[in-house]
């Protein structure tokens, strides 16, 4: 698992960093889109009028803006989680599990102490999303770290634990009395979050109505705190070496296990963040099924991204951008659905995690081609 | 007592039901994992089947056509696999990941776009359909007590897959420790340098491995869509890709224990399916939940080490890149 960062870190030949940071992501995002294209053209649509469409549908009005950032507001949360997983050599699939368990956390704050002040319920609310979703990380991490168990078959073991605990709660203990759907009861609104429109009311500025709320900011804050972390304090040096080269780590006196622990925990707390997002933030009570693959986008934002906050930033963007822009093509060309988005998500893992090696030496010689041959004369 | 004794062999009878996909994937991800690549994308290529088989199906109306079509489908996602994994030395998690998210989106939109049902095919029946086999004498032996259960719930009425299933395990322990194949395949995925050495090309033995993993898994899917039920849904192989990565790792990388596995895990869902809002006495009801958990948690306990080792092929995992 540790080739994943060595490989993306280290070139044979030195090409400039925004070939590889840059480039070759949207060289792999445009075949991925081409071949999207092409399925798109033989179900009989235009794959151009889509895209424009999907593009207008993402960023057309403040009304599609709004949606399209709170959809990238989760995306930076679960691309966060897996990159600093990634950091450390562990690729982390439990993202979904631990945001389900995320939100499990926010959701009890909520309906127990949901009546107290929300300078003090709400910041309740955000730090058991972290708690929930990172003692969910905890147990994989723990096993993957002393006794050898691979990560990722626990964490995917993990999610499907989530999904029957949430089940069980949600079926037979937190449902609403009398109700027939399997949800909570609605929260005492001290522990919603702002929506953006309402706090930009406040300051007197009118924007239209849409899901986005306050957690925009914090996935923004964790995006900051996640990079000073990871490149400017000695854990994330740690983490990192871990990543790199467990024996050198070794040498250096640095414990993987430890490392392996911690980092994991982080990717469970970031995943767990979902939660605030999705219900204090939106649903305002706990539901089946929140988490909608969320946690499984953020492989393809990390990997897009280049496990760098910055990098996850745009990723996650894009792919809000897909999700809100793909509802409203809908509308527009019923044969594109949210499953097309999906679709579009694994190609995108493919080229850019899987395949990344497949175009990057092209890439690289035609960069060095026009380097040599073209500037110089 | 002949009352429990229906109520056993109804259970068993849906426990070969359920066990069947779990079996084939299974010993798919047996091949792949054995010849040292990780293959996470067992769920993407069941479901590939599935939607692939029920697709050809209603177009056809034939089953076997459907059944070759999921099989084509099933292959080629692990040619996908083997391009970037194996030839591209790309991460086989990530690889695995992508095929399945890919596969679940891809499904249901071309679905869509084919038969404008909402993402689904068309019901199947008759030709478009495997349906069970019924062996000859199932009506006069059905009243013998105890017996005629056994004979008409165990033994027959199954879809020809299931005995298939069955069958395979024998076939594929005899290929996997008694045939030369069998023995490259398991030295490729142990110590792949060994077999470098001795001239065979490790590259060419795992995409065998992947073809093999392609074509049962082809059966698998195809099993769901145009055999167990009557047609494609979204995201119809609800985690038995996973629950079969699972048994395989419980059952050791090896095809006995592998099916026992599967056997254990498929009987769970059927308890559960039966125990639903039963009280048992002494104990009170059972959260289905938590039976649909057990094959989960079981997994974990033994990956954690407490009951047994699981210890996978020394290579898997790694791409093979050869010294130069």
């Amino acid at each position: 698992m540790a080739t994943l960062l060595d490989k993306t870190q280290q070139s044979n030949r030195s090409s400039p960093k925004w070939i590889t940071h840059i480039v070759v992501p949207l060289f792999n995002l445009f075949v991925a889109l081409m071949i999207a294209g092409i399925v798109i053209y033989f179900n009989g649509d235009d794959p151009i009028e889509a895209l424009l469409l999907l593009i207008k549908g993402a960023f057309g009005n403040d009304e599609f803006i709004g949606f399209t950032l709170y959809y990238t507001t989760n995306f930076i949360f679960t691309g966060l989680a897996v990159s600093i997983a990634f950091h450390c050599g562990l690729f982390n699939i439990g993202g979904e599990g631990q945001a389900y368990i995320g939100g499990l956390g926010v959701g009890l704050v909520a309906i127990y102490l949901g009546h107290l002040s929300p300078f003090f319920v709400i910041p309740l609310c955000i730090l058991a999303a972290v708690i929930f979703g990172a003692s969910w990380a905890l147990i994989p991490a723990y096993l993957q770290a002393k006794r050898g168990s691979h990560i990722v078959i626990t964490t995917i073991m993990f999610n499907f634990l989530a999904a029957a605990v949430m089940t069980y709660l949600m079926v037979e203990v937190l449902i609403e009395p009398g109700q027939q759907a399997p949800q909570s009861r609605e929260f005492n609104n001290n522990s919603w979050l702002p929506f953006m429109h309402e706090i930009f009311n406040f300051f007197g500025i009118q924007i239209s109505v849409s899901s986005l709320n306050f957690s925009f900011i914090i996935a923004i804050i964790s995006s900051l705190l996640i990079w000073l972390f990871i490149w400017r304090t000695h854990w994330g040096y740690e983490i990192r070496t871990t990543g790199a080269n467990q024996k050198a780590a070794i040498y250096a006196g640095i414990s993987p296990s430890k490392n392996i622990i911690l980092a994991m925990v982080i990717s469970g707390g970031l995943a767990g963040m979902v939660g605030i997002n999705e219900i204090i933030g939106v649903h305002h009570r706990l539901i089946l099924d929140f988490p909608a693959g969320f946690g499984f986008v953020g492989i393809a934002v990390a990997l897009m991204g280049r496990n760098h906050p910055l990098g996850i930033f745009f990723a996650a963007l894009l792919f809000g951008a897909l999700y809100q822009g793909g509802a409203e093509l809908s509308f527009d060309i019923p044969n594109i659905t949210r499953d097309t988005m999906v679709f579009i998500q694994g190609l995108v893992i493919l080229f850019s995690g899987a395949m990344e090696f497949v175009f990057k030496p092209y890439i690289e010689n035609i960069y060095f081609f026009i380097k040599n041959n073209l500037l110089r004369s | 007592m002949l009352e429990y004794f229906t109520i056993f062999s109804l259970l068993i009878d849906s426990t070969l039901r359920i066990a069947t996909p779990l079996v084939f994937a299974a010993l798919a991800g047996l091949f792949a994992e054995r010849s040292g690549v990780v293959d996470i994308g067992l769920e993407g290529k069941l479901l590939g089947a599935a939607f692939a088989a029920a697709a050809a199906a209603a177009i056809t109306g034939s089953a076997f056509i459907g059944l070759f079509a999921g099989i084509i489908c099933s292959v080629f996602l692990s040619l996908i696999h083997g391009f970037a994994c194996v030839t591209h030395k790309g991460d086989q998690v990530v690889s695995g990941m992508a095929i399945n998210i890919f596969v679940a989106g891809i499904g249901p939109t071309l679905a869509l776009a084919w038969f404008k049902l909402g993402g689904q095919t068309p019901q199947l029946s008759g030709d478009a359909r495997f349906s069970p086999l019924h062996f000859p004498g199932e009506e006069i032996i059905a009243n013998i007590p105890y017996i005629g259960l056994i004979y008409s719930e165990i033994l027959s009425g199954h879809n020809i897959f299931v005995y298939l299933a069955f069958i395979l395990i024998p076939i594929v322990s005899w290929i996997v420790y008694k045939t030369k194949f069998g023995l490259q395949l398991r030295a490729v995925g142990e110590n792949p340098e060994a077999v470098d050495t001795a001239g065979i090309s490790v590259d060419w033995m795992r995409y065998k491995a992947l073809i093999i993993t392609g074509l049962l898994c082809g059966f698998g899917g195809a099993y769901i869509s145009i055999a167990q039920n009557a047609g494609f849904i979204r995201n119809m192989s609800a985690g038995q890709g996973f629950l079969a990565l699972a048994a395989l790792i419980f059952g050791k990388w090896k095809p006995g224990l592998t099916l026992f596995a599967c056997l254990l895990f498929a009987f769970t869902d059927a308890l559960q399916a039966r125990l639903q809002g039963v009280a048992i006495p002494g104990i009170g009801v059972i959260p289905v939940q938590f039976i649909q958990a057990l094959p989960y948690i079981l997994t974990v306990i033994l990956l954690a080490g407490f009951i047994g080792k699981a210890v996978a092929p020394k290579a898997s995992g790694i791409p093979y890149i050869k010294e130069r």
